[in-house]
């Protein structure tokens, strides 16, 4: 437990170290430009335009993070040929892949938190002195806690597309794996259309093999909840217990048969 | 080896900053010389489907919808803008050519449509949109068929949204001079839960009265108690104001008949201020004074309330 501990530490210095978190200050840009310009631009949508613009540039900076740095934390090792000394040391190649996946997790949690700070401080300057008539006609108010629900599920989100760029990482090359991870995130967010194929095919055969694929190939879609969030739709906590529960599921599943590959894996 | 000295640094900087003046000196130079031809208006509209885009933008439709919201305003403001100046040219033109007026506004409704699709709980969207769209010429696109199809659209994704039923309600009175399906709407609207008492008593006025001026005060009073939008009630407080002009212009028109008739001739403010039949020259309820041209009393162009609104025909005539 301390040796993962220790790794996932070492992963968070050396994206720092990495300037990984100079894509805050694009977000604090992005977020304060909107503030000034989306008020000129709308029609008394602002802290809607605001909430929707802020989950998505979040979501999207974090993919990037997840993806990016997550095939690199294994084939960068290879690559310097440092994963001859580390393995080495009195660590198992689990441990180091758990540790390497918690390090990540750990500088998207940090990047999360700043956004979500940054999100809220946009939200609170753009709803300050408006009247309370205006209020009124929000659907949610602008400091809404259940935006933190909606925070909530894309960082879960986020861990999932994490083990997923990790384990393809574990036996293919850096692009491929970017590719796979990205194809895969797109795929995760049409589950409904593959679960509903038989609408549009007539083959039998197909549409099973679609519903088979449905069912193994991981629902990203659950987790977005940032419509409902926006709009002041309730999202009951049950819910994001099932979601949560789903994802980590499937990550100790992805992060098992990395384990697996990687041990298998001959670095001569 | 990239260790720089700060004055090195900085003569870099400086370099940069001379260089880019250049830039956009040498782009001026350029457009001053070259002036670019007439500027395209952006009228095309790449993707019509809403749930094209919709499968295009996976995640991140809330997003989409903002922008393909922001996209519908500018278009719907441009396009105005553009028609207004046109019109404006035109001496006393109300009544566009119908060439320009068939269709003003072609990418007003796909637009709409894309963003409520994408977005399918977009309030703000139906609201506006639906009266954007049913205005006629040229302050919408005179569509109120696309006007009404939108706000059931609306309805079918939040079938308790009895405001849009109001609206349908509305646009039907207002624009299709339809009474009796104005009234249903507003019944319909009314049985929702927590929908206004008012609504039930405004279906019967409806009903009753349609047409009049007291019905149309009646409706914009009520869309102006339900107006959950700001720009909704200022549009409302603007309709009053026309209602309370016309009022004026009544009076005002039949002291001027009177007064022509017993002097035989059509007099001018002036001549009525000075015969003590006005105690000043009027004005509406902005400030700006009437005119009177041809010996009819008409709202001054200059006047925020300019056009007077088409007042609905004589009740319980349904369209053809």
């Amino acid at each position: 437990m301390r040796v993962t501990a220790a790794i996932a530490v070492s992963v968070f210095r050396e994206s720092v170290r990495d300037k990984v978190f100079y894509n805050l200050v694009l977000f604090a840009v992005l977020m304060m430009g909107a503030s000034f310009l989306i008020g000129q631009l709308t029609a008394g949508q602002d802290v809607k335009i605001i909430k929707d613009l802020g989950l998505a540039a979040t979501s999207i900076f974090g993919l990037f993070i997840a993806v990016f740095i997550g095939i690199g934390l294994v084939s960068k090792e290879v690559e310097r040929r440092s994963i001859y000394s580390l393995l080495a040391k009195p660590i198992t190649r689990a441990q180091l892949l758990i540790g390497k996946y918690c390090g990540l997790t750990l500088t998207l949690g940090a990047n999360m938190a700043v956004m979500t700070v940054a999100l809220y401080s946009v939200l609170a300057y753009t709803a300050w002195g408006v009247s309370p008539e205006a209020r009124a006609t929000w659907d949610a108010p602008a400091l809404d806690p259940a935006l933190l629900k909606a925070m909530l599920m894309i960082f879960t989100e986020l861990m999932l597309v994490t083990a997923l760029a990790l384990f393809f990482s574990t036996f293919s090359s850096p692009m491929l794996s970017a590719a796979l991870t990205f194809g895969l995130y797109v795929v995760g967010h049409f589950s409904a259309d593959l679960r509903n194929f038989q609408q549009v095919v007539d083959s039998p055969a197909a549409a099973t093999f679609a519903r088979g694929l449905y069912w193994v190939l991981p629902n990203l879609a659950q987790f977005d909840i940032k419509s409902d969030v926006v709009h002041g739709i309730h999202v009951p906590l049950g819910y994001l217990a099932f979601a949560g529960a789903y994802a980590a599921v499937y990550i100790a599943m992805l992060l098992a048969i990395a384990g697996l590959v990687f041990s298998r894996r001959d670095f001569k | 080896m990239t260790n720089r000295s700060p004055a090195a640094s900085f003569a870099s900087v400086a370099l940069a900053a001379v260089l880019l003046g250049a830039a956009v000196q040498l782009q001026a130079a350029r457009e001053r010389a070259y002036p670019s031809a007439a500027e395209v208006s952006d009228t095309a509209l790449y993707l019509q489907s809403g749930s094209a885009v919709r499968r295009m933008t996976g995640a991140y439709t809330a997003v989409f919808a903002d922008l393909y919201w922001i996209r519908a305003i500018q278009y719907y403001g441009g396009t105005k803008h553009r028609l207004d100046a046109a019109t404006g040219l035109l001496p006393t033109v109300v009544e566009p050519p119908p060439s320009i007026a068939a269709d003003a506004f072609p990418l007003l409704y796909p637009l709409l449509d894309i963003t409520t699709t994408l977005d399918p709980r977009f309030n703000i969207a139906y609201r506006f949109g639906s009266i954007f769209l049913a205005e006629p010429y040229p302050r919408g696109a005179d569509r109120p068929d696309q006007a009404i199809a939108l706000l059931e659209k609306g309805l079918r994704a939040m079938p308790d949204k009895w405001q849009y039923m109001q609206d349908i309600g509305f646009v039907h009175y207002w624009f299709r001079h339809d009474f009796l399906a104005a009234a249903e709407w507003f019944t319909k609207a009314s049985d929702v839960p927590g929908a206004p008492w008012w609504l039930r008593s405004l279906a019967a006025t409806t009903l009753a009265q349609g047409g009049d001026r007291r019905s149309s005060r009646a409706m914009w009073m009520a869309l102006r108690e339900s107006g959950e939008l700001e720009w909704l009630r200022k549009e409302a407080d603007r309709r009053l104001l026309q209602l309370q002009a016309l009022d004026m212009i009544d009076a005002l028109q039949r002291a001027l008949d009177d007064y022509s008739r017993r002097t035989g001739h059509k007099p001018d403010w002036p001549t009525l201020v000075g015969s003590g039949v006005l105690r000043g020259i009027p004005v509406d309820p902005t400030g700006a004074r009437f005119d009177l041209i041809n010996g009819r009393v008409q709202l001054s162009k200059s006047s925020s309330l300019y056009p007077p609104p088409e007042e609905p025909a004589a009740a319980g005539r349904p369209p053809s």
